[in-house]
């Protein structure tokens, strides 16, 4: 048991493991505030979908030799985010069906690009690394952290400053709408935001096990809560909680970082659906 | 000018048209009851004055100074809302979101007003319970406690007794009626006719043939006895 205390005091002293703990904290933090609306919205696989246009811009950046991605992913993902969210009301290709597109279709056009016009000699590596997440989170830049706690400071507050609109938004769009909400600011805000979290969280999981992230924690705290507030909050600790052990497990083992979180995440549902049917079960 | 104006309106769902050139206009402290067969057109003629359906041609217009806002709205149950995780505090305190603007959170007084209209539907032991987990009477009328606290100047209701009991209707037609008298406008959908027009002030009957006028011209018309 010190053999694994000692480790990780000294694994403590490497820069890098601590930049690594703060963004992961920070997005797992995000990716759930937003689960819960993206699963009542019927949108849970937007995170996949916009993440693997994120690999799809990613890929067209490096190919284009550009240095710095990050601005062309992260508008290429809002405007996708925008148009998948619009289209999801009033068009003769719904919800499900565009998602899946999008994501099939930038997924395929990145791959390609790579394969054409890549200048590395690790063509499958690279791949690999985008799709997993594989180490990138280990190898941050102090610029990197600090762009990762602005983006999520901004995130988190307006998820705090627009909590109860996205709630009459998320809860019955119809009502809102009747009511004098602008219920397509609140949709164009909610798009914006799930393309920054999901930027951001491709540095740590990569674009694969994002939807993860996003609706793991949602769908374990809707087991066991019964308001939105207390699903919000729970999801929130859940996800932070997995994030920090599966990040601890990660570098203590030696596992790819991505894979465990999500393996954490899947865990702690196992635990929540038991208690759900649990605490369904004695209430009759 | 009338809180509400249709003007030459015609509606449609996927290229059929199944109302048209209907002309409606909605005064403030009116009660209209829009009547129908099932399929007539009712429902999305509500929403069409709503905004949340476009007109095939025609319009809807506001005025008398009221804004969507101050409009309240009592929709049919959708699929979706049924297994959403919500207090029923949370649901009706939405209904106040109109009066927020955009301010991020509740003050006092909504809350007060929220507490209010659950009381008045016979839901304030309910307000820590999870909305899907209720009857579908109990639902509907935390649904219509939502209406109450959004209508500042005028309620649109959807078949509004549906999946209730007797009694139930019968408190929430008493509770329009009164809201009626304080000056708010109603205007109501229903297949329930015969309560509803002992309430309203003017009726609207949608379908093969079309009749707009008040309550009295209705049952001299000889409408009522089609």
């Amino acid at each position: 048991m010190s053999g694994v205390l000692d480790k990780i005091v000294l694994y403590w002293q490497f820069p890098f493991v601590r930049y690594a703990l703060v963004v992961g904290v920070l997005i797992a933090l995000c990716s759930s505030l937003l689960g819960v609306t993206l699963v009542l919205k019927r949108f849970s696989f937007i995170g996949d979908g916009l993440s693997h246009v994120a690999f799809g811009a990613m890929a067209a950046a490096s190919v284009m030799g550009l240095s710095d991605d990050m601005p062309v992913v992260l508008a290429v993902t809002v405007l996708c985010a925008v148009f998948l969210l619009r289209t999801g009301q009033n068009a003769t290709i719904r919800g499900d069906a565009a998602v899946a597109m999008v994501s099939v279709g930038s997924l395929a056009l990145g791959y390609l690009m790579m394969n054409v016009f890549s200048t590395s000699s690790n063509l499958s590596g690279d791949v690999c690394t985008t799709l997993f997440g594989s180490t990138s989170i280990l190898t941050l830049t102090p610029g990197d952290v600090w762009l990762c706690v602005v983006l999520s400071v901004a995130v988190a507050a307006v998820f705090i400053f627009f909590y109860h609109k996205i709630f009459a938004v998320t809860f019955d769009e119809d009502f809102a709408r009747a009511t004098g909400a602008k219920a397509d600011v609140y949709n164009l805000i909610i798009a914006v935001v799930v393309a920054v979290v999901i930027v951001l969280a491709m540095n740590l999981v990569g674009s694969l096990l994002i939807s993860a992230l996003v609706i793991f924690p949602a769908l374990s705290a809707m087991r066991v809560f019964r308001s939105f507030l207390s699903v919000t909050i729970c999801s929130v600790c859940l996800s932070v909680a997995c994030a920090l052990l599966g990040l601890t497990t990660a570098i203590l083992a030696g596992t790819p970082v991505g894979s465990t979180i999500v393996a954490a995440d899947m865990a702690a549902f196992g635990v929540f659906f038991v208690l759900g049917k649990v605490k369904g079960g004695t209430k009759g | 000018m009338a809180q509400f104006v249709c003007r030459d309106l015609s509606l449609g769902y996927g290229g059929g048209v199944f109302i048209s050139g209907l002309n409606l206009e909605v005064s403030a402290g009116d009660y209209l009851c829009v009547i129908g067969e099932n399929g007539s057109g009712k429902s999305t003629l509500l929403k069409t004055m709503l905004g949340l359906v476009p007109a095939v041609r025609g319009t809807v217009a506001m005025g008398d100074g009221i804004r969507p806002r101050e409009v309240g709205y009592l929709p049919q149950q959708t699929a979706a809302q049924r297994d959403f995780p919500a207090s029923v505090r949370e649901v009706v305190l939405s209904g106040c979101q109109g009066r927020c603007g955009l301010r991020p959170f509740y003050n006092g007084s909504e809350k007060r007003l929220a507490a209010d209209a659950m009381r008045k539907m016979g839901v304030g032991s309910l307000a820590g319970k999870c909305y899907r987990e209720l009857s579908g009477g109990q639902q509907q009328r935390v649904l219509f406690a939502r209406a109450l606290c959004a209508a500042q100047k005028a309620l649109f209701l959807d078949e509004p007794v549906s999946g209730l009991d007797q009694q139930s209707a019968a408190e929430m037609y008493r509770v329009l009626e009164e809201l009626n008298r304080e000056g708010l406008t109603v205007v109501m959908v229903s297949h329930d006719v015969e309560p509803a027009l002992r309430y309203a002030s003017h009726v609207l009957r949608i379908g093969k043939s079309v009749f707009y006028g008040t309550k009295q011209q209705y049952a001299e018309s000889g409408e009522a006895l089609k």
